[in-house]
């Protein structure tokens, strides 16, 4: 700091510790909801602190499920889906965009240019603008109710070709010469050099598409009417929303917790490669 | 730019653009030249006949006094959570870029609501506000205020707008930060030394070195509210009271699926196209001016 106010120090401290407590405290109030009984959560006030109910109400949404409604599928199931769809859109996106940018970097071709705007459009037009006619598209393929229809629809993004488009762009030219020199096909150069450089780049990107993965919600929720297929975040919010029945907000709650915790400890513990994936991605 | 040195294949860079090309055909260009189509023709309601209408279904938009209830709606929802999520961050970013100590795990502390799904930061701040449990709402109902975002229009909104400023303050937070880490000390040493206080040298240096990042995030807060914020919307209140929260983009799904009039809500999602060009036009203009900064 430039000089010392201990006063302003003490107040950016307060302002802080304020924002943190705000921002945790719906999550708070989430887990100690997800650990008490049925009964408590039925009169308001609702308690501050955590009960004894934890693991009680975390075994019966895992493995019995939260049945109301609709009959209850575990949150196993459901929990395997939204793994599946985030490393399935995840992988499957750094891997399409990452030979396209390759492509379009390493080759003159005919057509270059169209591909490389064909990509680029798609930034115009969000899933959830084209919802209708997309599903329709899915339907008429065949692809309801399957993980290909969860995934495949989404994975085209140019973000991703554009990072990497980029990343290639900045590599010295000297290693492509020397690898031609030495007589490498372009795959070969691509696997042994240009892939292992392109590791911090595609760890960023991997921690920002399981997030986009896992918390896709409109998608899934009109793809998807067999249970078997539902991913966490469409259930949760299914169950949430039962019409004529207040929720059992104990095993509800249970349930909003396990959703969230795969994507938080990704970017709590992967935070470096998140803030460079969310900084790299806006290029 | 382009690269000096390539190399020289027939087919193989087709083959490694096929998927991705192929993707992107099959499940944006196909569906989004439908989308166009449906947008000139007018079903009937029993499905069957189809007829070209032309531009019929844009001029019942522009009559329909519903349509500019929810466009106007939409503008001071994305208006109210660009602002506050705006502030809110850029006051967290100041804050953190003061202290020197617990920085690092203020910043772990704020980052993750990123990682929350919309939909479920929407049940969450429903399970708080909740009219006959939440604990905010209980608050709120001990100091007179009766909240009840269940049947009041303007609080379903305003929660709405608390969730979705929840969900995105950890971007905005992020960015703020960069932006401040990156203005040189020396400017502000120099300030200090001229006398300028703490509020002159933010107001007068950092405030506007800090406008570039100002208004990238506040195209990209825009783009958030008009398309990231469904699930908020449809966890929370499914665009009611009264289509009190029926933002547009949520007006498309409705019209299109629960109302089955695929004219009138693809005319909505070709109105959406333009509006999202031109965002994205304006933020890669601005983006360009942001690497000669």
């Amino acid at each position: 700091m430039v000089e010392n106010r201990p006063f302003l120090t003490v107040l950016s401290h307060l302002v802080m510790i304020l924002g943190v407590v705000i921002v945790a405290f719906p999550v708070w109030m989430t887990f100690v909801a997800s650990t008490h009984d049925q009964a408590t959560m039925l009169r308001a006030p609702i308690p501050l602190l955590p009960g004894t109910h934890l693991i009680e109400n975390y075994r019966q949404v895992l493995t019995a499920g939260y049945n109301q409604g609709n009959g209850g599928i575990p949150i196993l199931t459901t929990l395997m889906n939204s793994l599946i769809m985030a490393l399935g859109v995840a992988i499957g996106k750094i891997a399409i965009s990452i030979i396209a940018a390759f492509a379009v970097v390493y080759f003159r071709f005919p057509l270059r240019m169209v591909f490389f705007w064909a990509i680029f459009v798609t930034l115009m037009l969000p899933v959830e603008v084209r919802i209708v006619p997309t599903y329709g598209v899915v339907a008429a393929l065949g692809m309801l109710n399957s993980y290909a229809g969860l995934i495949i629809p989404i994975i085209a993004s140019a973000t991703a070709t554009f990072l990497f488009r980029q990343f290639f762009l900045s590599v010295p030219d000297e290693l492509t010469e020397a690898s031609r020199v030495d007589g490498a096909s372009p795959m070969r150069f691509f696997w042994d050099i240009l892939l292992p450089m392109s590791r911090t780049s595609i760890a960023a990107l991997f921690v920002i598409q399981f997030i986009y993965g896992w918390n896709q919600y409109l998608w899934p929720l009109l793809i998807t009417t067999k249970e078997s297929f539902y991913t966490i975040v469409m259930n949760v919010s299914r169950q949430a929303n039962v019409a004529d029945a207040a929720p059992q907000w104990n095993l509800l709650m249970a349930m909003a917790m396990l959703a969230m915790l795969p994507p938080v400890l990704v970017v709590i513990f992967m935070q470096r490669q998140f803030v460079r994936g969310l900084v790299e991605t806006e290029k | 730019m382009e690269k000096r040195v390539t190399f020289n294949e027939r087919w193989l860079p087709y083959l490694l653009v096929a998927p991705q090309i192929v993707v992107t055909l099959v499940f944006f260009f196909w569906p989004s030249a439908q989308m166009i189509w449906q947008s000139t023709l007018l079903e009937d309601a029993f499905g069957g006949n189809t007829k070209f209408v032309g531009f019929d279904n844009f001029v019942s938009l522009f009559n329909d006094s519903a349509y500019f209830a929810s466009a106007r709606l939409t503008i001071t929802f994305s208006f109210l959570v660009a602002a506050i999520g705006l502030a809110v961050s850029l006051l967290l970013a100041v804050m953190a870029d003061r202290v020197i100590r617990g920085a690092t795990i203020y910043k772990t502390f704020l980052v993750w609501p990123y990682a929350v799904a919309p939909a479920v930061a929407g049940v969450l701040w429903g399970f708080l506000f909740n009219p006959s449990v939440g604990t905010v709402a209980w608050l709120l109902h001990n100091v007179g205020i009766d909240f009840n975002y269940v049947t009041n229009g303007n609080q379903a909104l305003l929660l709405i707008v608390i969730a979705a400023v929840w969900n995105q303050v950890s971007y905005n937070f992020l960015f703020f930060l960069a932006g401040l880490q990156s203005i040189p000390r020396s400017l502000i040493e120099a300030a200090a030394i001229d006398g300028a206080g703490p509020s002159r040298r933010f107001w007068d240096i950092i405030f506007p070195l800090l406008s570039p990042t100002g208004f990238f995030l506040l195209v990209v807060n825009i783009i958030y509210a008009f398309f990231g914020t469904f699930g908020v919307v449809d966890a929370l209140t499914k665009g009611g009271p009264a289509k009190a929260t029926e933002i547009l983009v949520f007006k498309v799904y409705n019209d299109g699926f629960r109302g089955q009039d695929l004219g009138g809500s693809s005319a909505q999602s070709v109105i959406l196209m333009v509006v999202v060009i031109l965002l994205t036009i304006v933020q890669f203009r601005f983006i360009e001016r942001r690497v000669h900064y």
